[in-house]
């Protein structure tokens, strides 16, 4: 089968990796094809690079770049549609993509390791997770007592609390952090000397993917081994790896030292992945991010040119007739560009943001709001006292670890939950009912929702015109052809086209299906729009125009948003206030720039420190050890007192804090005198 | 576990007591004059009289629903109509003896070779023995057991004499010759069921083998048989088992047509033959038994389930 464009050969360029035979992943010009349907689709188009010894190499790029097919080729698991049409893989020498099923059994078992992304599926959901443990011991041949015996030791190692009793345990008895801890466990049980981790800590929590990155960082100063890396989290790959390469359809188009990758990218669609990350501090006032325009190639299209000539700025005849070289730019270091001369040429765009005025009405107001839900005759306070309120074309950011009452919060606004009584939410002034199905049309159309996963916040068997057409007929008073009328103008509004309008959520990308579920949100003119992690799950590229996209709409409608969100840089851009919350109290709030300005809270300080930033690493990490207290057991006095490294005794414990105003709408609930209380901690360029 | 099977245990309890209130509404409850349903329309009036008093019609619900308790307690749920002076339950008891041996057969038939056909059909997904798999066990369902059982007794009985064509085994034969004369029914019931076993674990197995856990699985080093064995079976046949227990109320009490063309006396001949007669007390206690039977399937389904996957028990509260 000859599907392989003519390209040059890596071997033909002089860039100097070393000796592949004493790398300890050597990938040569590999090329993998998916059969789709009897034709072979060209997945990845000649991937070359080399992972050293103790090294940490990442992988970036966009979904679909084959970030994850090279990581999982690498250690010769393939779909089974799945085909190696050309290069070779050899760890530690050996070539893998030659080795006999035994060997490759033993190469797994013995010399390599892999962690996936969600450790929950990747758990067997049956089995007790010791059994699940020793299992990778005694195919290493220890006997039954023996493999038990080191299950244990293993499990030791990875820090997990009590791990005798997580032995007995089945996975879904276990938070998603332990279990990645058991799935480390197991990769190392044979002693690798080659780690893979594909986006190890998407979907965990910023504290917990702070205390995972850790481990993996002290076991691989400890065990000496290399480690591949891919996350689509830019600021995971920057604290983690010491060497880079950016994938763009199938291919490598940049490789250098991490410092120097996100410092001074040298190919275009580095400097445009760059450009798109909220960073050093940027906000929307400031500018609106930088976008990719265009799609990536779908797999299995021909590319005879440069891959990335469609959404390139510097795209000239040439990049459109002939391949381009490596350019060796220093040391490890090259670009696969023609003009590497003038990328830094492109310059970030400088797009004028309208100011506007934040309203002072408070249109959206919550007065102590509490909800506690009752679980087995116990009561479990969710959401203690709670007071928010939203002003007119403000964006609130609220952050926190899971389990922080976040998302109680957000439901009880939307009237999933009802509110205890004694506490009210109020639309305009006006005390709305604490239940959506008791509330008037109106209020309802006022607050909505727009989730973190679209795929399963559309019905994926309707049409987006649909969709639509029914949200704005049930919310709004309007029917027939206005309808109509309304949906393609939502759709407009939200940049889709009308061809999109006939297609199915699962025709759509990632980013065009949250596009669709805003359209949702925005379709009955709402007051409030509660965004749970909108862009979490998407390429920093995508998230940079659903960005844009809901700061033009902020402004145009003066709508209000409610911002979930993990991502510091994301929440600094967006946000004009924060509230941090902690076991369903509100520790903090303020304006943004005063939060990141300190003081702040400890627990403030403790969670913008565990953030892994595209900006380098913070200095010192404050650790933020053990699990978040249940609320149907908080702890007495300050409830963050167990985890806090200020912890007063005889004070923190025994009295709860009072609110201070540090600032002028700068709360802190802390019993640290104001001039004690930290501040954030300096995010540092290290490296 | 243990608190799961005794919650579980409870339940069947309950469930029991359900189909007893059923079966009594059925019977006593809904009928207008549930005496005279059953001697028919031309009856002498005092033939009614007569049945009234010998089944206690006349009595108050609660009471009647008491004695039907204590039938089941005791096991004597009094005389044949049809066949007077023969208690109900030494006419029910071999039928039901005859029903358990040809399911146990046909089921030790079925169940090997139709998990075996849906674990390959999985691996080999989308190939031709897949496809082979899937459409001769299509084909083969969709024939009713009696048709396919003809077509057997046919082929294999007569035209070749392999096999006994009639089931009915002379009185004196030892276990195991009674077994080969039900072979050809059970053969049939596999060629209903196989299409229908392999077909669901053929989809429990595409689901594991896709799982992540597989994958994880083949990353230990682990070979493809003791993937398949350590981490694909156990959960891949969980509706395999569940669809197995549901499918025991027909095999006991539903092959009527099978039962016939071999002239085998099972469950399912006895019930329609209670019902022609019509032979009250052996009818009622014939279709509590088959529902009974049907309650102890699902409960053993699902305890064998909840023993394979632990997040099962948490539906009770473990």
């Amino acid at each position: 089968m000859t599907v392989i464009e003519p390209v040059q050969s890596a071997d033909q360029v002089p860039i100097d990796r070393g000796d592949p035979n004493d790398a300890a992943l050597s990938v040569e010009d590999l090329r993998l094809v998916y059969h789709v349907r009897g034709t072979p689709r060209e997945v990845l188009r000649g991937v070359t690079f080399q992972v050293r010894p103790g090294e940490a190499f990442g992988l970036v790029g966009e979904s679909g770049c084959g970030k994850s097919t090279t990581a999982y080729a690498a250690l010769r698991y393939l779909p089974s549609n799945g085909e190696i049409t050309g290069g070779r893989v050899r760890a530690s020498g050996a070539d893998i993509t030659q080795m006999s099923n035994k060997e490759l059994r033993d190469f797994r078992a013995n010399r390599a390791a892999m962690v996936y992304q969600d450790p929950v599926q990747a758990m067997n959901p049956t089995l007790k997770i010791g059994k699940q443990v020793a299992e990778c011991f005694s195919i290493l041949g220890y006997d039954k007592g023996e493999s038990e015996d080191r299950a244990l030791a293993a499990l030791e190692r990875v820090k997990i609390a009590d791990p005798k009793s997580v032995l007995e345990r089945y996975p879904h008895q276990l938070s998603g952090g332990m279990l990645q801890r058991v799935v480390i466990a197991m990769g190392l049980a044979g002693d690798p000397k080659l780690l893979v981790l594909d986006e190890p800590t998407t979907g965990l929590d910023a504290t917990v993917e702070a205390e995972v990155l850790d481990l993996v960082r002290e076991l691989r100063s400890e065990t000496q081994a290399a480690v591949l890396l891919i996350a689509h989290n830019l600021g995971v790959i920057r604290t983690m790896c010491d060497r880079v390469g950016v994938m763009y359809a199938g291919k490598m188009v940049e490789e250098a030292s991490s410092s120097e990758l996100f410092e001074q990218p040298r190919h275009p669609y580095t400097i445009g992945l760059m450009n798109a990350i909220p960073r050093l501090g940027l906000r929307k006032t400031d500018r609106a991010l930088s976008t990719i325009p265009g799609n990536m190639p779908s797999i299995g299209s021909s590319l005879p040119t440069c891959v990335y000539v469609d959404r390139c700025p510097l795209a000239s005849e040439t990049c459109r007739t002939e391949i381009p070289p490596l350019v060796a730019l220093g040391k490890g270091r090259w670009t696969r560009c023609h003009h590497p001369d003038k990328v830094t040429e492109i310059t970030e765009l400088e797009a004028e943001v309208e100011p506007y005025e934040i309203g002072d009405d408070r249109v959206v107001q919550l007065n102590s709001v509490s909800k506690t839900f009752r679980q087995r005759g116990r009561d479990i306070p969710a959401l203690v006292s709670v007071d928010l309120g939203f002003a007119e074309g403000e964006t609130l950011g609220l952050v926190g670890e899971s389990g922080s009452g976040k998302s109680t919060l957000a439901k009880t606004m939307l009237g999933v939950h009802g509110p205890d009584s004694g506490g009210e939410i109020t639309l305009d002034g006006r005390p709305m009912k604490s239940k959506a199905t008791d509330r008037r049309n109106e209020s309802i159309r006022a607050i909505q929702m727009v989730f973190q996963n679209p795929d399963s916040a559309l019905n994926r068997s309707w049409t987006v015109r649909r969709i639509l057409h029914r949200t704005v007929t049930s919310l709004t008073e309007i029917s027939g052809s206005a309808a109509d009328a309304r949906v393609e103008e939502i759709a407009e509004a939200m940049r889709l086209s009308k061809h999109h309008l006939d297609m199915r959520p699962r025709q759509l990308s990632g980013g065009l299906k949250q596009r669709v579920a805003i359209a949702r949100a925005f379709a009955g003119d709402p007051r409030v729009v509660v965004c749970d992690e909108p862009t979490s799950a998407l390429d920093v590229s995508v998230q940079a125009a659903i960005l844009n996209l809901l700061a033009n709409l902020q402004r145009d409608e003066r709508t209000s948003y409610l911002f979930i969100t993990h991502d510091i840089g994301v929440v600094r851009y967006l946000a004009d206030r924060i509230a941090v919350m902690y076991v369903g109290r509100i520790m903090e709030k303020g304006k943004t720039d005063d939060i990141f300005a300190g003081p702040v809270h400890p627990y403030t300080e403790a969670l913008l420190s565990a953030v892994p930033s595209v900006d380098g690493e913070a200095k010192e990490r404050i650790p933020l050890s053990g699990d978040i207290p249940s609320p149907a057991d908080p702890p007495s006095g300050c409830v963050f007192h167990t985890r806090c490294q200020y912890h007063m005794p005889g004070t923190c414990d025994v009295k709860i804090p009072e609110a201070v105003e540090v600032q002028p709408g700068h709360v802190i609930t802390c019993h640290l005198p104001v001039d004690e209380l930290p501040r954030p901690v300096a995010v540092a360029i290290s490296n | 576990m243990l608190r799961y099977i005794t919650r579980r245990l409870l339940l069947s309890l309950i469930t029991l007591v359900l189909i007893l209130i059923a079966l009594f509404a059925l019977t006593r409850v809904f009928p207008n004059d549930p005496a005279r349903q059953l001697a028919g329309p031309f009856a002498s009036e005092e033939r009614v009289q007569d049945l009234n008093e010998r089944l206690g019609f006349q009595d108050p619900l609660p009471t009647q629903f008491g004695r039907l308790f204590r039938d089941v307690i005791t096991l004597d749920f009094g005389e044949s109509f049809s066949q007077p002076g023969v208690r109900v339950i030494d006419l029910v008891k071999p039928a039901l003896w005859n029903s358990a041996k040809l399911v146990g057969l046909s089921l030790l038939l079925t169940l090997p070779l139709s998990i075996f056909g849906g674990i390959m059909a999985a691996r080999k997904k989308d190939t031709l023995l897949d496809r082979s798999i899937v459409s001769f066990g299509l084909a083969s369902a969709s024939i009713p057991d009696f048709v396919s059982g003809v077509l057997l007794q046919f082929l294999i009985g007569v035209q070749l004499g392999w096999l006994p064509a009639l089931s009915n085994a002379p009185r004196d034969s030892g276990f195991f010759t009674s077994l080969k004369f039900i072979l050809l029914p059970a053969l049939a019931i596999l060629f209903v069921y196989f299409g229908y076993i392999a077909r669901i674990t053929r989809a429990g197995a595409i689901t594991a083998f896709e799982a992540d856990y597989t994958r994880t699985a083949y990353m230990k080093g682990l070979s493809n048989r003791e993937v398949i064995r350590k981490h694909v079976l156990r959960n891949a046949l969980q509706p395999t088992v569940a669809i197995t227990g549901t499918q025991m109320g027909y095999l006991f009490g539903g092959l009527v047509g099978l039962e016939v063309v071999f002239n085998y006396p099972g469950l399912g001949r006895l019930i329609v033959n209670a019902a022609n007669a019509p032979d009250f007390p052996l009818l009622q206690t014939a279709v509590l038994a088959v529902a009974i039977i049907f309650m102890l399937a699902t409960l053993g389904a699902d305890l064998i389930i909840a023993w394979m996957n632990p997040r099962a028990r948490l539906d009770l509260g473990e």
